[in-house]
């Protein structure tokens, strides 16, 4: 019976029972304060959806990460609040920036193997840090950028109402949950599980290398500045703590704990450590002396996570029904349900 | 001329500190094949537990240092036990986020017993030595001459003892070594040790002419990266002289480009190096 | 269909591969043999483009492939197995296959956006070339299991069925047989000749000399990095420089 209830969160009618969830919490929500955290979540699980690209799918671990989570926010923040730019435009502004950056960072370090392409992007992470902390004519330097503009609702929606930006960044979340579904399922995101699996196997496959390395990095670079920029839009204030590595750390705790290279990994993973640290409140300066042994004791004995280890056991025992059920009914010559791998 | 030479002296300074601290890391590295993100927290619980041991339980500085030295080493030993050997079949990418965990949880733990504040640790050699003119602070001195006296004790330690010589063939030959009946274990749990007693030492070297503070490791570990890059992953010699290199550049640029932006030159170092060289400087391999 | 000329690897100073010529025929079944040491996965990293030789030349099907790129020469179809395969342990064998067939197909990040007709047709495609390579290989039945939980000779095999997703006209084979038992071994004897009939030319390297002496239509012997034989079983058994190379020579076992 929790089999049968189990194989349901797979199903993929199950998403719209929890965007439906989604758009009711406003409403049963105790107060704003805990919408505004969700929409903080929702922005952090955008990020973390970047980071599954390179590194759960890809198999890179991107340290940089925040920095380009930080370069969006800034990009989008400078403009606004020192150039008057207008939101969207901004907003599309932050994304080409992420990407282009993404691009060149990319190229030259994804000829870097394991170990050297992590360290080299720590490095790169803190330069951006450094740059934005001082380069005070540019980025305001230790004072941040303040006023920054708020998402343009062009008159219809006010979004500097936590919970019409709520309802923002949800549309934004579900459309990044959209598209990485589809390219996880597709043809182009299985090539990039085949460069995780290993360089040279995927060498002997046909794939290049560079091309589709530099493509998932810069594909999650953008997806970092896209969750920058909404941040920046509902904080309405930045700084360069924004780009401090903790930031990164954090990302890969969520995506670890979720699930690395599973489509609701990011998001579980997210919203569990989020909600988590909340409910230990006095706690949350310390979070790291219970996250930090978690993080760790979850490599080791369940490094897919929680939606890797559930989405493992539940293929398990499916398949060892449906093989057992074949035995007993060889005349009928059944070969076992297919289980949605990809939840 | 003599602030020439004042700034050289610096620089062998901070080069002495960062060889130490990248001589740890590279010997982790090169036997073992682990980057241990870990080793920045590690700095920088020796420097607290010299603080400890000297502040709060009045120790003397050697007594603190050793004490350091001590608590340190089995830390790290105690990393390699529960962390790093149930992971030496996972995937590398195993490796560096469990490291990542255990450096969260140390900061975190620090900080949550002596604060977030910058603190400042006294030691008996606040004197200073005038030379010719030339102005040497006695603890810069000791910090150069406690580097050399630990590399050089180092290197004899792994030529000349029997227990050294089976790191050094491990990290030569891992299959050799196994054959000939060395205990992986051993030599696994005596590289952290080494490595982590290291990083304690040159914490509580550096301490009294720094500050202590949980984030102090961040930076260390940064450029101890880069250093064992530059060097040569598991290269002794190349540990002490990237970190020399290093050092130089930071002290010389910090003065006579920007002191804002010294921290960069390391990184930046990296940057161009790998960017033309994606295999690192010193590395011997077949492609 | 594959000529090799002059083929010289260095490492250093050290020769891996030395002045190796040798010519396959289409549609054979060759081994490549020797003791420990001798080149061999040296050789095969060089036709298949993980290394580059430091002279000599590759040519497959008259075409110089000697300069090109890994992932280049899969595509001019060149298809390979490694000693360690390293599959996706957490998906089944089928999605482990359905990628190989991704270099003869052309979507890209478009077509994911768009979900483009080119896409699904090529989705469909690779998922069924990749359920004809099972099927070849005589593990449809297992098609939904984790690859860590199948055994090491159903694992072997899969790895084959990944080469042949590539749709190669080559297929270098390395070590295939080591460490399953001689009842598997001559299993996997006999997929090997069906892929012969199947119009695949097969390379291997092999140390099972039973195994290699009943499937091969031509044999070449390397020994430090040099041929020393080439022919045909019957002909490379008697070779006395193989003999020597193996067990070493009657004069050094009088001394």
């Amino acid at each position: 019976m929790w089999l049968k209830l189990a194989a349901l969160l797979t199903r993929p009618a199950t998403k719209y029972f929890f965007i439906a969830l989604a758009l009711v919490f406003p409403l049963v929500a105790q107060n704003e304060y805990q919408i505004y955290v969700m929409a903080s979540a929702f922005v952090w699980a955008i990020a973390v959806y970047g980071l599954n690209i390179i590194t759960g799918y890809c198999g890179q671990l991107n340290l940089a990460h925040g920095g380009f989570f930080a370069l969006g926010a800034y990009t989008l923040g400078l403009l606004t609040a020192d150039y008057g730019w207008s939101y969207w435009p901004a907003l599309v502004a932050a994304l080409v920036m992420t990407a282009v950056v993404g691009f060149f960072v990319g190229v030259v370090s994804l000829r870097l193997k394991e170990h050297y392409f992590a360290i080299f992007t720590l490095c790169v992470g803190f330069i951006m840090y450094l740059l934005m902390d001082k380069w005070e004519e540019l980025t305001h330097g230790p004072v941040g950028v303040r006023n920054i503009a708020p998402p343009n609702g062009f008159g219809l929606v006010d979004f500097t109402d936590t919970t019409s930006i709520y309802y923002l960044v949800l549309v934004f979340l579900v459309l990044t949950m959209w598209f990485i579904g589809r390219l996880s399922r597709s043809l182009l995101g299985r090539t990039f599980t085949a460069i995780r699996n290993g360089d040279e196997l995927a060498q002997s496959l046909g794939i290049n290398l560079m091309r589709n390395k530099v493509l998932a990095f810069v594909l999650s670079t953008t997806f970092a500045g896209l969750a920058g920029a909404l941040y920046a839009g509902m904080v309405r204030f930045i700084g360069p703590e924004d780009a401090n590595v903790l930031h990164t750390f954090d990302m890969i705790t969520y995506l670890l704990v979720g699930g690395i290279g599973t489509l609701s990994g990011p998001l579980v993973g997210t919203m569990g450590i989020v909600w988590l640290t909340q409910s230990l409140q006095f706690m949350e300066e310390y979070r790291m002396i219970l996250f930090g042994p978690l993080l760790v004791f979850l490599v080791i004995f369940f490094p897919r996570g929680i939606v890797g280890s559930f989405l493992s056991w539940l293929h398990r025992r499916t398949q060892g029904e449906a093989e057992a059920a074949a035995k007993t009914q060889q005349s009928r010559g059944t070969t076992g349900r297919r289980v949605n791998n990809n939840a | 001329m003599n602030i020439l030479l004042q700034n050289l002296i610096n620089g062998l300074t901070l080069g002495s500190i960062y060889s130490l601290v990248a001589l740890g890391l590279t010997l982790v590295y090169g036997i073992l094949h682990i980057p241990n993100f870990a080793h920045g927290a590690l700095y920088m619980v020796g420097a607290f537990m010299t603080y400890f041991f000297m502040v709060d339980l009045g120790a003397h500085y050697w007594i603190a240092m050793i004490g350091s030295g001590a608590v340190v080493a089995l830390l790290a030993v105690l990393c390699e036990r529960l962390v790093f050997h149930p992971l030496r079949h996972s995937p590398p990418i195993h490796d560096k986020i469990a490291a990542i965990g255990i450096l969260l949880f140390l900061e975190a733990l620090v900080q949550m017993i002596w604060g977030a504040d910058f603190r400042r640790m006294s030691s008996p050699f606040t004197g200073v030595m005038n030379i010719q003119g030339l102005i040497i602070p006695e603890q810069r001195a000791l910090i150069i001459a406690g580097a050399a006296v630990l590399v050089v004790s180092l290197q004899l330690f792994l030529r000349r003892t029997m227990t050294g010589s089976t790191i050094l063939a491990m990290a030569q030959n891992r299959e050799g070594a196994f054959l000939v009946g060395i205990d992986a274990n051993r030599v696994a749990m005596m590289t952290f040790a080494i490595s982590g007693m290291l990083a304690a030492f040159a914490a509580t070297l550096y301490a009294p002419i720094n500050l202590v503070y949980p984030a102090m490791g961040h930076l260390v570990i940064m450029k101890a990266f880069v250093i064992i890059i530059i060097g040569g992953m598991g290269s002794i010699p190349g540990a002490v002289i990237g970190g020399m290199v290093i050092g130089f550049s930071e002290a010389l640029g910090g003065f006579y480009i920007s002191n804002d932006y010294k921290d960069v030159i390391a990184f930046a170092l990296l940057v161009v190096i790998l960017s033309i060289r994606p295999q690192g400087l010193f590395t011997k391999g077949a492609h | 269909m594959l000529r090799i000329e002059n083929l010289t690897k260095m490492f250093g100073g050290l020769a891996a591969v030395k002045d190796i010529s040798v010519e396959f025929e289409a549609n054979q079944v060759n081994a490549i043999i020797g003791p420990n040491g001798a080149g061999k996965s040296t050789f095969f990293n060089l036709v298949a483009g993980s290394h580059k030789p430091s002279f000599g030349h590759i040519i497959l099907d008259g075409e110089d492939i000697t300069t090109l790129r890994c992932d280049y020469i899969a595509r001019r179809g060149v298809g390979r197995t490694f000693q360690t395969t390293n599959l996706f342990e957490q998906a089944s064998v089928l999605d482990n296959l359905i990628v190989g067939h991704r270099l003869r197909t052309r979507s890209g990040l478009w077509d994911v956006l768009v979900n483009s007709r080119r896409l699904q047709q090529e989705e469909k495609l690779s998922r069924d070339k990749a359920r004809e390579a099972l099927e070849f290989v005589g593990l449809s039945h297992v098609e939904n299991r984790f690859i860590a939980d199948i055994t090491q000779e159903e694992r072997k095999r899969v790895a084959f069925a990944l080469a042949l997703t590539t749709d190669p006209k080559i297929l270098l084979l390395d070590e295939p047989a080591a460490g399953i038992n001689p009842e598997e071994t001559q299993g996997l004897a006999e997929l090997i000749g069906r892929m012969k009939d199947h119009g695949l030319t097969v390379c291997l390297i092999e140390h099972k000399m039973d195994m290699v002496m009943g499937i091969a239509d031509k044999i070449m012997v390397l020994d430090h990095g040099e041929k020393i034989a080439e022919g045909t079983p019957e002909q490379v058994r008697e070779d006395p420089a193989v003999i020597e190379a193996y067990l070493g020579s009657d004069d050094d076992a009088a001394a």
